[in-house]
């Protein structure tokens, strides 16, 4: 009897959402988001960038903010900014004396200010709090193809230079001594970035897009010591970290950024206790002599 | 006849300058090397030795001077996959999730297509590279769960997979067991047989002596340059560590 209640608790938990066509479309929207920066993270993860993908995804706000007042795409504008940043970061770290850790921090805080600032002057229909914490219950139809088509772009991309990006983010000055052009890669992979955090934000905001980029990479990185296996953990984890965060978001009544990227980071501190090589309690050890 | 003798170097380094956002790391640095010569690069840390790698390989571009290896410009030199760079321990990440396989067959990459999917003559020029290096029970072994030595031969492996006419080897020595330095020291002398040239840097008075037809000085420029039984000598050893004599250095014996 108790078991039979507990059965179809599950089943309304698990289908009832899916009698909305919003909760249909956020699952799925949010999923291919989840898996086209689970991809990217394990890169970044490895390349030592997440402090490069927070101020890429705090910095394409202004770039939101203009796209929206002037009807445009807000991808085209967020890549703008984002790509800008990027490209601003490396001029003053390179005509200064100042630490690159630092100008990354200067640069992007400047971007998100003037994104706020823009908002609050420019009057229209922005809504701050969507471009902040996202909004994947109220995705429109003119966003849903934007995403699908960067996600497929980003995914081909990193797909086609897969082989050299792991020789980029591994020894660059290898993949340079045989004749590789590593700033075409480095330029490559910030597109990347750029791009993944603009339908990233859709999900979780642009507070959080970071999480997405790097939560996944670092999770699968505590897993496995091959990066095909990497690739596959961080975007198994991320599309799982979605799918349950808008669940729990929709029963508990919760924010959905905040509730996607809260799961990621309970998978994260799963994998940091319990992974059975490079976890605290490296299971492994207690089964094995291996 | 001037035109011959040119091409005749494999390495030629003319008034080279590397500076770093206007700090200078190296200056008016000169190397010429021949095809079967071994030649030590020895200095202070921080006296530019890695800078002279990184220029080699066109990793930093020189502020001013001239490289040309076999006689063309460096460009040409890493199309042609002529430079191998066999880099120091601190120099790369021994925790990325790659194998030892994976690792030499980068070696192959600038010879493959775009999606650097290997040919039959790739696999087997690593199957060869590992062989050498006596790593075959290890190809799959992902390079975080080796030895240092291990680690050490796996990038010499990636060098031979590259089949390159120059290798550059920043401290091959350091912190390897006894077994991966007899198999350098092996791999050395078969090195000079294939008329390979080699570049290496050091901190072991003794293996300058051991291998090196030629030794370069460094401290910031050239301090000494020439066949070892005549630059190595007391003298050269303590200007190029600023003073400091070498008895203080590497004990009495050097």
């Amino acid at each position: 009897m108790d078991l039979c209640f507990l059965s179809t608790n599950i089943t309304s938990f698990v289908a009832d959402p899916l009698s909305h066509e919003f909760m249909r479309k956020a699952l799925l929207m949010s999923s291919l988001v989840a898996a086209v920066c689970g991809f990217l993270s394990s890169y970044l993860t490895l390349k030592g960038w997440a402090l490069m993908g927070d101020a890429v995804s705090h910095s394409v706000m202004p770039g939101v903010v203009v796209a929206y007042a002037l009807g445009l795409p807000f991808s085209l504008g967020a890549f703008i900014f984002g790509v800008g940043s990027v490209a601003l970061i490396g001029f003053v770290k390179q005509k200064s004396r100042v630490k690159e850790d630092t100008v990354i921090g200067l640069v992007f805080t400047g971007f998100f200010a003037l994104g706020i600032v823009l908002v609050s002057k420019i009057k229209s229909n922005i809504d701050l709090h969507s471009i902040l914490f996202g909004s994947p219950l109220g995705i429109s139809l003119s966003d849903v193809k934007q995403t699908v088509f960067i996600s497929l772009l980003v995914v081909i991309l990193l797909s086609v230079f897969r082989k050299d990006l792991i020789l980029y983010c591994f020894d660059p000055r290898h993949a340079k001594t045989v004749g590789i052009n590593v700033l075409f890669l480095h330029y490559l992979l910030l597109t990347c970035l750029s791009l993944a955090a603009v339908v990233g934000l859709q999900s979780v905001g642009i507070v959080l897009v970071v999480a997405m980029l790097i939560t996944p990479g670092a999770t699968a990185y505590l897993l496995t010591d091959k990066f095909d296996n990497m690739t596959i953990i961080s975007v198994i984890s991320a599309i799982i970290s979605s799918v349950f965060g808008i669940y729990f978001s929709f029963w508990f009544d919760l924010e959905t950024g905040g509730s996607i990227v809260l799961v990621q980071t309970f998978i994260f501190l799963f994998a940091f206790l319990f992974a059975p090589r490079y976890g605290i309690f490296k299971f492994k050890k207690l089964f094995s002599s291996y | 006849m001037d035109e011959l003798n040119y091409k005749s170097y494999r390495i030629e380094a003319e008034n080279i300058c590397v500076d770093y956002h206007g700090k200078v790391a190296l200056y008016d640095a000169n190397l010429r090397l021949k095809a079967g010569q071994i030649c030590g690069l020895v200095g202070m840390n921080g006296a530019g030795k890695t800078t002279f790698f990184n220029a080699l390989t066109g990793f930093v571009n020189i502020s001013k001077g001239k490289i040309r290896i076999n006689g063309e410009s460096l460009r040409i030199a890493q199309q042609d996959q002529s430079i191998a760079y066999v880099p120091q321990s601190e120099g790369i990440d021994s925790q990325f999730p790659v194998s030892v396989w994976d690792v030499v067959m980068m070696g192959r990459y600038g010879s493959m297509n775009i999606l650097r999917s290997p040919r039959e003559s790739d696999i087997q020029a690593v199957k060869d590279a590992i062989e050498r290096v006596d790593l075959m029970e290890f190809s799959s072994t992902p390079i975080g769960n080796l030895s240092g030595g291990q680690r050490k031969r796996t990038f010499l492996a990636r060098a031979i997979a590259q089949r390159a006419s120059i290798l550059l080897l920043d401290e091959p020595f350091a912190g390897v067991d006894i077994r991966t330095e007899k198999l350098i020291s092996e791999l050395f002398i078969q090195f000079k047989n294939e008329g390979k040239t080699i570049l290496l840097s050091t901190h072991d008075m003794i293996h300058v002596r051991e291998f090196c037809d030629l030794v370069l000085l460094i401290n910031k420029t050239v301090v000494a340059y020439g066949e070892t039984s005549e630059v190595f000598t007391p003298e050269n050893i303590t200007s190029t560590f600023g003073g400091m004599s070498p008895d203080v250095l590497f004990g009495p014996e050097s």
